[in-house]
């Protein structure tokens, strides 16, 4: 990857930017992020397709913020979740640099965030193939079967919150879970507790999660987290024709609406 | 399951359904026993974690009722919770969480014939369906679980 290291070396030393957020090969042989601060320490930076972490979650991240203006390395879900970001005024558009990585793995020319946003809205903005063929499969299960299933792997949920933790749209500082007055999600993580606090998840998610998987890859004992954010993610766009993080201007879906918003249960 | 008493929840709002319900009962109007109703703000301000808070606490059936679009006190406090409901419906029906036992309505102060109409198919349906069993069974589940791992 010698134009994002040469690019990224170009940025450090002319201090347009004060870190490169990217990737390095970690000792394990698997791709970590990396918070490149020096021109010397861009020759770490790899891109390849070990690279699947979503880094801006670390973008609202104070510690990273204290370095001062970022770069960071983005593929298409990491454009959105900037996009996403920055609509919901949680970062500063002037104040990112992205280095846009084409599905093909080659370095793009990403000036300001318009041309961002025409990339945006050119890409396949639905659901990842790969998780398309199992939402499929769930929906297609009766009522029972899904309930089962939900239970089935919600059960295994340690609580550890670490598909809070890798969601670059989990910024809240004070999350709903940690409040205790009124306490909503039952600490204890059984699976009724568990159950909860996916369901409070993907809400809370409705209408913003940019389908990256990242929920779901950063559990540790393999829960499809990620199936419940697709699955309403598919639906606000089915019911609102929205994709999240297409938009700087975007209004958040749950938190507005249309006189004429169809639904047929309502009596 | 002839001598099952049904346990509705309704969270209405307190400007049209609560003033609808009041309505029922001024006009003597009979409607079956069955419903607890919480009195809210405005539908807005029914969070879907109350739901399952009912449902957790032991309810078979929940009423979820409020002023009839364009009639909300606060101009679009209803209209923000029928984009609310949508996805939670869409969220629950996708998890196997039944959303029969939920009713959603509009419900205005004039209309308290409406209201007995309402809690009362909602009752005869609950009556039907029988208890939440599998949901009870989840929450009982989940207290075993935790004595087992002390």
């Amino acid at each position: 990857m010698t134009n994002l290291i040469a690019r990224a070396k170009e940025l450090l030393t002319s201090n347009s930017v004060q870190v490169v957020i990217g990737y390095e090969a970690g000792p394990t042989g698997l791709a970590r992020p990396a918070f490149i601060t020096t021109a010397e320490k861009a020759e770490k930076l790899i891109y390849d397709e070990r690279c699947i972490q979503n880094l801006a979650v670390y973008l609202t991240k104070k510690e990273v913020r204290k370095l001062g203006k970022a770069a960071i390395v983005a593929t298409l879900p990491v454009m959105r979740s900037i996009m996403m970001l920055i609509s919901e005024q949680q970062v500063i558009a002037e104040n990112i640099v992205v280095l846009g990585i084409s599905s093909e793995g080659s370095l793009l020319d990403i000036a300001d965030i318009r041309v961002m946003q025409g990339f945006i809205e050119k890409s396949d903005l639905g659901n990842p193939s790969e998780y398309k063929e199992l939402l499929a499969e769930l929906n297609k299960l009766s009522p029972e079967e899904k309930f089962a299933y939900w239970q089935k792997e919600l059960s295994k949920c340690i609580k550890c919150y670490a598909c809070r933790q890798a969601c670059p749209m989990c910024y809240c500082t004070r999350c709903t879970v940690e409040v205790n007055q009124p306490q909503w999600i039952p600490v204890q993580a059984n699976t009724h507790g568990s159950m909860d606090w996916h369901i409070l998840r993907a809400m809370h998610l409705a209408g913003r999660c940019i389908s990256c998987g990242e929920c779901g890859r950063a559990c540790p004992v393999g829960i499809p987290c990620h199936l419940l954010t697709m699955h309403l993610a598919d639906q606000v766009y089915s019911y609102f024709k929205v994709h999240a993080g297409t938009s700087d201007k975007m209004s958040s879906v749950m938190s507005t609406y249309e006189p004429n918003d169809k639904e047929s249960f309502i009596i | 399951m002839s001598d099952f008493e049904p346990k509705v929840v309704a969270f209405v709002c307190n400007w049209c359904t609560y003033a609808g319900a009041d309505l029922t009962g001024t006009s003597r109007i009979k409607y079956a026993s069955n419903v607890k109703i919480i009195r809210f703000p405005c539908t807005g301000r029914i969070d879907f974690m109350l739901l399952l808070k009912a449902f957790a606490n032991g309810a078979d059936g929940i009423i979820v009722s409020g002023c009839h679009p364009n009639d909300c006190h606060y101009t679009s406090g209803n209209f923000h919770a029928k984009r609310r409901w949508i996805m939670f419906k869409e969220l629950m029906d996708f998890m196997g969480i039944d959303m029969n036992r939920v009713t959603f309505s509009w419900v205005s102060a004039a209309e308290g014939a409406r209201w007995a109409e309402v809690v009362n198919t909602t009752v005869t349906r609950i009556r039907e369906l029988g208890p939440y069993v599998s949901y009870k069974e989840l929450v009982n589940k989940s207290v075993e679980e935790e004595v087992n791992n002390d």
